[in-house]
C-alpha cells in the first residue's frame, strides 16, 4: 500500500487508515529496537536534516535515533531564534538547505503553520516536529501507540487530557487523532488554559478534573510552563497543582488500570506528583520507546512509500 | 475652451438622486451639464464619446489608504499608489500619516502635498497624525496641520490608550472642526492575537482577537464623542457590535460617522485557509454571520463609508509564518469590483454603493469631488458594471502585490477614470 502524502504536517489530513497503517509499521519498529543489532539499511545513502527553530532535546534525540536505526545520515541543526526576522531565517534556511539535497526535514520551529511554509520551498520530505500551537504530529501517534499496545485498542476508550489546551499542539494533534480513531475525549483544564471553541472541537469540557477523570481508561497530562503560572494564567503553582495536578486521590478516579501518560518533559509537582508519573500505571517511559518507533515507521514511509512531489 | 461629452451614458450620482440615462458635459475640468437633456445643444467643437450604456458614477474617494512614502518606498511610493487608484476608479484618496516619518509635522503635510501635486495623477489628501510620532500622548498642532491642508486627525492603526488624551484631543479638534478618525483596537485586550478568535483560529493555533478589543474601546470613544462633541469617524469597524453601537449614538444625535474595509464586506476568516497571510489585517476578518451583518449595516446607511483599507507589504513582512507575518492587503484596483459584488448580489443597492465610497467620503472630509454637479470638478469613473475579470496578479498596478483577491473573479471594470476632467486611466 502507498501512503498518499509527501510530508506528514498534521494529523488533520490523516485518514483512519492511514494512521492505522503508520501505527502497524511503528509495531515492526519496535522490535527492531529491541534487538541487539538495530541498525537497518532501509534508508541507507539517505540524508535526514533535524532543523529544530525551537529547542528541543528529546524530540531532536528522538528524531536522530530513528533516523539512525533506519541507516539515514543525519544532520542536526539548531538554529537559534534570533528575535527579529525569524521568516526570514526560516525560508532562507530552508533555501540553503534545500541545496543540499536532503531526503527529508524534521522541522520545529514556534510559529503555527511554518513547517507547512516551508515545505512550499523544499523538494524533499518533511515531517513537522511541532509548530507553535498548531500540531504536533509524531507525538499524537506514539500516544496513540501506546494506547493501542496497552488497551489493544483506541476506539471507545475514555481519554481524558489535562492541562493546558490553549498553547497546546500536543493537545490538538491528539483530539484529531483521538477523534479519527473513535475514542471520547474529555478535556480538564482552567477556563484561561482553553482555546475557544473548545467545546465544538469534538471533545467533553470539564472544569473539574475530579470529574473529568471518572472512568477515563487513559490520563494524559500536558507541560504547564513556568511563565504562565505567576499570574498570568493561573495564579500559582500551588493553586495549579491543588486543583488539576494529578495526584493519587484524583487518580483513584478513573479506572483501577487507567494509564497514565504524559508528554515531556514533566514538571513534577506542577501538573503530576512524582509518586503518580513513577508509579505502575505510568507508561511515560513507554511513549519515549514508541516515539523512536513512530518515527522510524513515518520516516521510512515517506520516503519509500509516500506520495511522489507532484 | 476644452471640451468632452460622454454620451449614451447610464449616470449613476447619488449626491442629486440621479440614475439616469444621458450625457455628461465637462467643460475645462468642470461637469458643465449631465443628464438626459445635458446633451440637446452639442458644441460643434467637443469630443465627443459615446459610452454605449456604461455606467457614469462621480470617481470614488477612499478615506484609508496607507502609502509608504516617506520611509517604505520599495513598498508603494505617492506616485505608484495614485496609479493604482486611477485604475480602480479612485481619483481622490486620504493618505493614513504612519508613515516613517510620522505625518505630524506642517513640514511633512506640505511635503506629501507637495509631492501628490508634482508625481500622482490623482488627488491624495494627507491625514495628520492625532498624537507625536503616533505615541498617544501628545497632541499634534491640529489648527497649523488643518491649516497646511491636512485633511483628517488620526492616529492611523494604533489606538490612543490613554483615556484622558483622547478626551482633550477630541475636545480641542472640536474648535477646529476637525474628524477626528479611529480604528479602535484593545492592545491588552487583543493581547498578540493575529486573527478573529473562535474555533478556526483554535484548530490552527493562532491566537485569537476577541471582538471586545474592537467594541470596547469603541465605545469609549462614543462616550467620549458625546462629551465633548467633536466630529469622529471610527474608520474600519468589523464586527455588528460596533455597528449597533455607532447605530444607537447617531440616534442620539452625535456628530458621528462609520467606515469599514472592503475586505470585511466580501470575505471572512475562513479566507485564511492554511496560513495565507495575505489575508492577515486588522482589524482581522470576521466570521461569515458578521460579514453578512455588516453588509446589513452599509445598506442601511448606519456604516457610511467604505474604503479600501489599502495597505502595501513587501514579501518581507508577508512571506512568513502567519504570527510573524504584518498585517494588510493591498485594495486600492479592486475596491469598485469587489464592491459591486454586493450590487451584483442585490444585498446593496448600486446608488447606496457609489454614495459610500465617492459622495459620503467628500462630505464627511471636506473633499472635492463626490458629486456630478454641474459647477463641480470633473472627477469621473466609467465602469462596464457586468465585465467579467480575473485579477492577475501580473496585471497589479499597485508596488506590492499583497491582494486578498488574487485570482479573484470580479464582474465590473472601470474602463476610464478622469481626474479634473483629464484621463488618467484607460482599461
Amino acid at each position: 500500500m502507498a501512503f498518499p502524502h509527501r510530508h506528514l504536517l498534521g494529523i488533520k489530513s490523516l485518514s483512519e487508515d492511514d494512521i492505522l497503517y503508520l501505527l502497524d509499521r511503528a509495531d515492526e519498529a519496535v522490535q527492531i529496537s529491541r534487538r541487539e543489532d538495530k541498525k537497518t539499511s532501509s534508508l541507507r545513502g539517505r540524508t535526514q536534516i533535524n532543523l529544530f527553530f525551537e529547542a528541543s532535546t528529546r524530540t531532536q534525540a528522538s528524531f536522530e535515533l530513528a533516523g539512525k536505526r533506519l541507516g539515514a545520515d543525519v544532520m542536526n541543526m539548531s538554529v537559534a531564534n534570533s528575535s527579529v526576522k525569524k521568516g526570514e531565517t526560516l525560508i532562507d534556511t530552508a533555501m540553503t538547505l534545500n541545496a543540499m539535497h536532503p531526503d527529508i526535514l524534521i522541522v520545529r520551529h514556534s510559529s503555527a503553520g511554518a513547517v507547512a511554509l516551508l515545505a512550499q520551498k523544499v523538494g524533499c520530505a518533511v515531517v513537522n516536529a511541532g509548530d507553535g500551537a498548531h500540531e504536533h504530529p509524531t507525538q499524537a501517534l506514539l500516544d496513540a501507540l501506546t494506547i493501542r499496545r496497552a488497551k489493544g485498542r483506541i476506539g471507545g476508550l475514555t481519554v481524558t487530557i489535562c492541562g493546558d489546551i490553549l498553547h497546546s499542539r500536543v493537545a490538538r494533534s491528539n483530539i484529531l487523532l483521538l477523534n479519527a480513531m473513535g475514542a471520547r475525549i474529555r478535556v480538564a483544564a482552567p477556563s484561561t488554559l482553553l482555546p475557544s471553541g473548545i467545546a465544538q472541537m469534538g471533545v467533553e469540557v470539564f472544569h473539574s478534573m475530579e470529574e473529568a477523570l471518572d472512568d477515563a481508561d487513559v490520563v494524559m497530562m500536558l507541560r504547564l510552563q513556568r511563565e504562565r503560572m505567576d499570574g498570568a494564567f493561573v495564579p500559582s503553582v500551588r493553586e495549579y497543582f491543588r486543583f488539576f495536578g494529578l495526584d493519587q486521590q484524583k487518580l483513584s478516579r478513573a479506572k483501577p488500570d487507567a494509564l497514565v501518560m504524559h508528554p515531556g518533559p514533566m514538571n513534577r509537582g506542577v501538573e503530576i506528583a512524582s509518586d503518580i508519573a513513577d508509579g505502575p500505571q505510568s507508561v511515560i517511559e513507554a511513549q519515549v520507546e514508541m516515539g523512536v518507533a513512530v518515527r522510524m515507521a513515518v520516516m521510512e514511509t515517506l520516503m519509500l512509500s509516500g506520495a511522489s512531489p507532484s | 475652451m476644452n471640451r468632452t461629452i460622454l454620451t449614451n451614458a447610464r449616470i449613476v450620482d447619488p449626491s442629486q438622486d440621479m440614475d439616469e440615462m444621458g450625457a455628461v458635459v465637462i467643460e475645462d475640468g468642470k461637469i458643465a451639464a449631465i443628464g438626459a437633456n445635458a446633451a440637446n445643444a452639442l458644441p460643434s467643437d467637443a469630443a465627443i464619446e459615446d459610452l454605449d450604456g456604461k455606467l457614469v458614477i462621480p470617481g470614488l474617494i477612499d478615506t484609508c489608504v496607507h502609502i509608504g512614502e516617506p520611509g517604505g518606498e520599495h513598498r508603494e511610493t505617492i506616485a505608484s499608489a495614485s496609479k493604482a487608484a486611477a485604475a480602480g476608479g479612485v481619483t481622490g484618496l486620504v493618505m493614513m500619516p504612519d508613515t516613517d516619518p510620522v505625518i505630524d509635522d506642517v513640514a511633512l503635510v506640505d511635503f506629501v502635498q507637495r509631492a501628490a501635486r508634482d508625481e500622482a495623477i490623482v488627488s491624495i489628501y494627507p491625514a495628520a497624525a492625532l498624537t507625536k510620532g503616533l505615541d498617544g500622548e501628545q497632541m499634534t498642532e491640529f489648527g497649523l496641520l488643518l491649516d497646511a491642508g491636512a485633511k483628517m486627525l488620526t492616529n492611523g492603526r494604533r489606538t490612543v490608550k490613554n483615556t484622558l488624551v483622547m478626551r482633550r484631543a477630541m475636545t480641542y479638534a472640536r474648535d477646529f472642526g476637525a474628524v477626528v478618525a479611529c480604528s479602535t483596537q484593545d492592545s491588552y485586550l487583543s493581547g498578540g492575537g493575529v486573527m478573529n478568535e473562535g474555533l478556526f483560529a483554535s484548530w490552527l493555533g493562532l491566537s485569537g482577537i476577541p471582538r471586545e478589543a474592537e467594541i470596547i474601546p469603541l465605545e469609549r470613544d462614543l462616550r467620549l464623542a458625546a462629551l465633548t462633541r467633536a466630529r469622529y469617524h471610527a474608520l474600519k469597524l468589523s464586527v455588528p457590535e460596533s455597528a449597533d453601537a455607532i447605530r444607537a449614538a447617531k440616534a442620539a444625535g452625535h456628530a458621528l460617522t462609520a467606515g469599514i474595509s472592503i475586505n470585511h464586506l466580501t470575505l471572512n476568516e475562513t479566507d485564511i485557509g492554511e496560513y495565507r497571510t495575505f489575508f492577515r489585517l486588522s482589524p482581522p476578518l470576521r466570521t461569515e454571520d458578521d460579514r453578512v451583518a455588516m453588509v446589513e449595516a452599509l445598506a442601511d446607511g448606519t456604516i457610511d463609508i467604505i474604503s479600501s483599507a489599502h495597505d502595501p507589504q513587501d514579501v518581507d513582512t508577508k512571506r512568513l509564518p502567519f504570527a510573524d507575518a504584518e498585517n494588510g492587503a493591498i485594495g486600492l484596483e479592486t475596491l469598485l469590483a469587489a464592491a459591486l459584488r454586493l450590487h451584483h448580489s442585490g444585498d446593496v443597492s448600486l446608488s447606496r454603493l457609489v454614495d459610500a465610497m465617492s459622495c459620503r467620503p467628500a462630505e464627511v472630509f471636506g473633499l472635492p469631488g463626490g458629486t456630478l454637479r454641474p459647477g463641480s470638478r470633473a472627477d469621473i469613473a466609467v465602469v462596464d458594471i457586468d465585465y467579467p475579470w480575473v485579477l492577475s496578479k501580473d496585471d497589479i498596478v499597485s508596488r506590492s502585490k499583497n491582494t486578498a483577491f488574487e485570482d479573484a473573479r470580479f464582474s465590473g471594470k472601470v474602463l476610464q477614470t478622469l481626474v479634473a476632467g483629464a484621463s488618467v486611466y484607460r482599461a
